[in-house]
C-alpha cells in the first residue's frame, strides 16, 4: 500500500490563559504517490500545522497519518522539507549543503557525489557547487533547498511556501523547476501557498481550507499542472478554466477572510 | 542620612568647579580638533579628487554609511597626543621652539628689605641658583656684602621651594624685632606674596623669607614624564627588568594567567550554555546562578578569593575562570537559542540524529555568538588580572606598574599602561582575526 494516508486528523491545543485552540478538524486527505496537491486558505486556516503534523514536528490529537501504511511519529528522511527560507546551512557550501542528508545516513562521498552533482544540474547550479550559500541569490538558494530535499529521495516532498519570498519574475521560473522535478521524480508533494495561481498552475490537486476550526473547504482536480509541464506557465493561463476557477478560489478566501473581520469586530 | 547627601552635593559641587577650570582645556582642544580638519581640507582640495560613488552624494549628513573614519585625523589625532604630551614634558624628541615654557633654571637674585626694632629700613640681595633634578647646582657667585644686613644665598632644585633664613648671618635677627617689610621695593607680609620674575616670594608665619622657583607650564617628571623618558624606561627595563623582574617575565605571567583563566571558563562555560540552551531542567537550575553571577564584576571578588586561595597562581586562575565562565555560558546560550528551528526540522527531516543536529547543526550556528563572547570575555580577563595584579601578586605587568608607583616611578607606571593597552588592543584584534578565519559566515544567516 503506497502513497500518504491523512485520516480524520485534528489538533487541539490548550491556551495559556484559558480557553483552546481547535487547530484542524477532522481532515481526510488520501494521496496516491506521485500526486501533486496544493493548499490554500486564509492566514489561520491550519495549513501550516497540517504540514508540520505529515512532516512530523507537531502531534496530532486525533487522527493518524500514515506512510504507506504505517503511522507517522516524529521527523524522519521519508518526509523532506523545503522551507520558503533561511532553512539552508551557510557554513556549508551548496554541494554539502545538498549532500547533508546522504551524509547524515553515512552514504560515502564517493557514492552521494555523482548523485549530488546531477541534481546540482538539474536545478541549473553546475557552475555555484562549490560556492557558500550565502553568495546565493534568493532564488538560487531555493534551487539548492530542492536538491537538498530530492538528493535524500524522501517518498513525500512537503513545501512551506517555497517561492514565497522571491520576486515574481524568479517566481515564475521556480514553478517550472517544481513541475519539471514532479514529473521526472515522481515524488508525492503537497504545497502551501499564499499564492492562488501558484495553487492553481502547480496542485494537480487543490484543496481550499477554511478557519476556525482548520478543515478542508473545498477540493478541486485541476489540469494545469500536467499542461504546464515542460511549457511556458503563461500560456497555461490561457486555458478557458483558468480565470473562472481564480475566480471562484479568490471568491471564496475573499469571503472568509471578511467573515474572520466580521467575527473579530463583534467579539471586540 | 541627610548628612550624606549633604556629602555627595558638595563632592558634585567641587566636581563640577573643576572641569569648569579644565574647560578652557577642552575648548583649547576642540579649536585645535577643527584647525586641523581645516588645514586637511585645504591641502586635500588641491590634491586629486577621489570620484567615487560616496564622493557624490549630497546628504552626508545623517547617512551613516557616508561616515567612515578619516584616516588622516587619526594619524594627526596621534601625533597630536604625542606633541602636547612632549610640549608640557619638555621632551627632547620635540624641537626646543615648540614646547611649553619650562621651569626657571639658572641663577638670579632678589633683594629684600628688612625694618629694625628701631624702624630704620635696610636692603639685602639673595642669590638664587636653581638647578634641575639630578643635576648638580653651579657654583653661585655670592658676595656677602657691606652693609649692616648681609647677602644670603640659596640653591633650590626646580618644582621644589626653599625657606631662607634671612638673618643667619646677621647681626640684628628676628628675634631682636626685625622683619622683612619688602621684596623687590614691593611690600610683602603674611598674606601676600611676591613674583619677583623668576619665582614667587613668600613670608611664612615666622617671618622667613620662602622661595620658589617659576615652575613654567611643563610637568615635573614625577607627575607626567617625558614620552622619550618612558621609552628610554621601556628600553632599560625590558634588557634588565625592573626589581629582578625582566620585563618578559611580567608579560609572561599576566598573559598566561589570562589564557588558561579564559580557557578554563570556556571549556566550562560553553558546554553550560549548551545545557542551558537544549534543555528546560539545565535552564531552569543555572538560571538563577548565571543572572545572578553575571552582573557580580570580578574584581568584587578579589578579596574573596585572596582569603580562599591565596595571593599564587591558583588564585588569579579562579577569578579569571570566573570572569570568563558567566559571559561564555551567556554567549552559547543565545548561540543555541539564536538557532533557526527552520534550520533544525530540515535537519530532522533529511534524517539527522540528535547528536548529528548538535554537531553540524546548532554548534556551527552558534559559533558566531560564541566568538563574540570570547572577545567579551577576554577583554574582560585582561581588565581582570591586571586588576588582581594590582592587589596582590608577585610577578605580572599590574604588580610591576603598582611597585613603581610606590617608589614614583611614574615612567614605569605609565611605560605599563601603555603595554596594557597595546597587548589588549592586540588581544581583541587577534580574536577579530581568528573569528574572520573561523566563521566566515556570520551574519549571513
Amino acid at each position: 500500500m503506497t502513497g500518504l494516508v491523512i485520516d480524520k486528523l485534528s489538533m487541539r491545543f490548550d491556551l495559556p490563559g484559558g480557553g483552546a485552540v481547535q487547530a484542524l478538524q477532522n481532515v481526510s486527505l488520501d494521496l496516491k504517490q506521485g500526486e501533486l496537491l496544493s493548499v490554500l486558505g486564509p492566514s489561520g486556516c491550519g495549513k501550516t500545522t497540517l504540514l508540520n503534523i505529515v512532516a512530523g514536528f507537531l502531534a496530532q490529537t486525533e487522527g493518524e497519518v500514515r506512510l504507506n501504511g504505517k503511522p507517522v511519529h516524529g521527523p524522519d528522511a521519508q518526509r523532506g522539507m523545503v522551507f520558503q527560507q533561511g532553512a539552508l546551512f551557510e557554513w556549508m557550501s551548496v554541494r554539502e549543503n545538498v549532500s547533508f542528508g546522504p551524509d547524515m545516513k553515512g552514504t560515502p562521498k564517493a557514492e552521494s557525489r555523482k548523485t549530488v552533482d546531477h541534481l546540482l544540474d538539474v536545478v541549473g547550479l553546475r557552475d555555484f557547487k562549490d560556492k557558500m550559500v550565502y553568495e546565493l541569490s534568493g532564488g538560487m538558494q531555493q534551487r539548492v533547498a530542492l536538491a537538498r530535499c530530492l538528493a535524500n529521495d524522501p517518498d513525500v516532498i512537503l513545501m512551506d511556501e517555497p517561492l514565497g519570498a522571491l520576486d515574481a519574475l524568479t517566481r515564475e521560473k521556480m514553478q517550472s523547476l517544481v513541475l519539471k522535478l514532479w514529473k521526472e521524480t515522481g515524488k508525492t508533494i503537497i504545497l502551501i501557498t499564499h499564492s492562488v495561481e501558484e495553487a492553481l498552475l502547480l496542485g494537480e490537486r487543490l484543496v481550499v481550507m477554511a478557519p476556525r476550526p482548520g478543515r478542508i473547504h473545498k477540493e478541486y482536480r485541476l489540469p494545469f499542472a500536467d499542461l504546464g509541464v515542460g511549457a511556458d506557465l503563461r500560456e497555461v493561463k490561457k486555458h478557458p478554466d483558468y480565470a473562472p476557477t481564480r475566480e471562484e478560489i479568490l471568491n471564496m478566501i475573499w469571503n472568509m477572510e471578511e467573515e474572520i473581520m466580521g467575527r473579530s469586530e463583534e467579539s471586540v | 542620612m541627610v548628612q550624606i547627601f549633604q556629602d555627595l552635593g558638595s563632592e558634585l559641587a567641587q566636581l563640577f568647579l573643576s572641569v569648569l577650570g579644565a574647560f578652557p582645556f577642552i575648548l583649547g582642544y576642540l579649536a585645535l580638533i577643527l584647525l586641523s580638519m581645516v588645514i586637511w581640507r585645504f591641502i586635500r582640495a588641491r590634491m586629486d579628487r577621489v570620484r567615487d560613488y560616496r564622493s557624490l552624494k549630497t546628504v552626508t549628513f545623517g547617512d551613516e554609511s557616508a561616515v567612515v573614519s578619516d584616516k588622516a585625523a587619526s594619524v594627526i589625532s596621534i601625533v597630536l597626543i604625542f606633541v602636547i604630551w612632549g610640549a608640557f614634558t619638555g621632551s627632547g624628541w620635540l624641537p626646543g621652539p615648540l614646547h611649553a615654557p619650562g621651569p626657571f633654571v639658572g641663577q638670579d637674585k632678589f633683594t629684600y628689605t628688612i625694618e629694625g626694632p628701631d624702624g630704620t629700613q635696610a636692603d639685602a640681595t639673595v642669590f638664587v641658583s636653581v638647578y634641575r633634578q639630578g643635576e648638580e647646582p653651579a657654583p653661585l657667585e655670592f658676595d656677602a656684602g657691606t652693609g649692616p644686613v648681609k647677602n644670603d644665598s640659596v640653591e633650590v632644585q626646580a618644582y621644589r621651594s626653599k625657606l631662607i633664613s634671612w638673618d643667619a648671618n646677621d647681626d640684628v635677627t628676628r628675634k631682636d624685632g626685625a622683619k622683612v617689610v619688602a621684596v623687590d621695593g614691593r611690600a610683602i607680609d603674611a598674606n601676600t606674596d611676591v613674583d619677583v620674575g623668576f619665582g614667587r616670594v613668600a613670608l611664612t608665619d615666622k617671618g622667613t623669607l620662602n622661595f620658589e622657583p617659576g615652575q613654567g607650564w611643563q610637568m615635573e617628571s614625577i607627575w607626567l614624564p617625558a614620552p622619550d623618558s618612558v621609552w628610554r624606561r621601556l628600553v632599560s627595563v625590558s634588557a634588565d627588568g625592573y626589581q629582578n623582574v625582566t620585563l618578559a617575565e611580567h608579560l609572561s605571567y599576566s598573559l598566561f594567567r589570562v589564557i588558561v583563566g579564559f580557557a578554563l571558563g570556556a571549556l566550562v562555560g560553553i558546554p553550560l550554555g549548551y545545557a542551558m540552551g537544549l534543555s528546560n531542567w539545565f535552564r531552569g537550575w543555572f538560571d538563577p546562578i548565571v543572572e545572578f553571577m553575571r552582573p557580580v564584576p570580578p574584581l568584587a571578588l578579589i578579596p574573596l578569593v585572596i582569603i580562599w586561595a591565596g595571593i599564587g597562581e591558583q588564585g588569579k586562575i579562579i577569578l579569571l575562570f570566573l570572569a570568563a565562565l558567566w559571559i561564555m555560558a551567556i554567549g552559547a546560550r543565545s548561540g543555541v537559542s539564536g538557532v533557526k528551528i527552520t534550520k533544525v526540522h530540515a535537519a530532522y527531516s533529511l534524517g539527522a540524529s540528535k547528536w548529528q543536529i548538535l554537531r553540524h547543526v546548532i554548534i556551527p550556528n552558534s559559533l558566531p555568538e560564541i566568538f563574540t563572547a570570547a572577545r567579551v570575555a577576554m577583554g574582560v580577563c585582561w581588565g581582570t588580572v591586571v586588576a588582581a595584579e594590582l592587589v596582590a601578586a608577585e610577578k605580572g605587568v599590574g604588580k610591576m606598574i603598582v611597585a613603581a608607583s610606590k617608589f614614583q616611578d611614574t615612567d614605569i607606571v605609565l611605560m605599563g599602561i601603555i603595554l596594557i593597552g597595546i597587548i589588549g588592543f592586540g588581544i581583541d584584534m587577534l580574536m577579530r582575526w581568528a573569528e574572520r578565519i573561523l566563521v566566515p559566515w556570520k551574519g549571513k544567516g
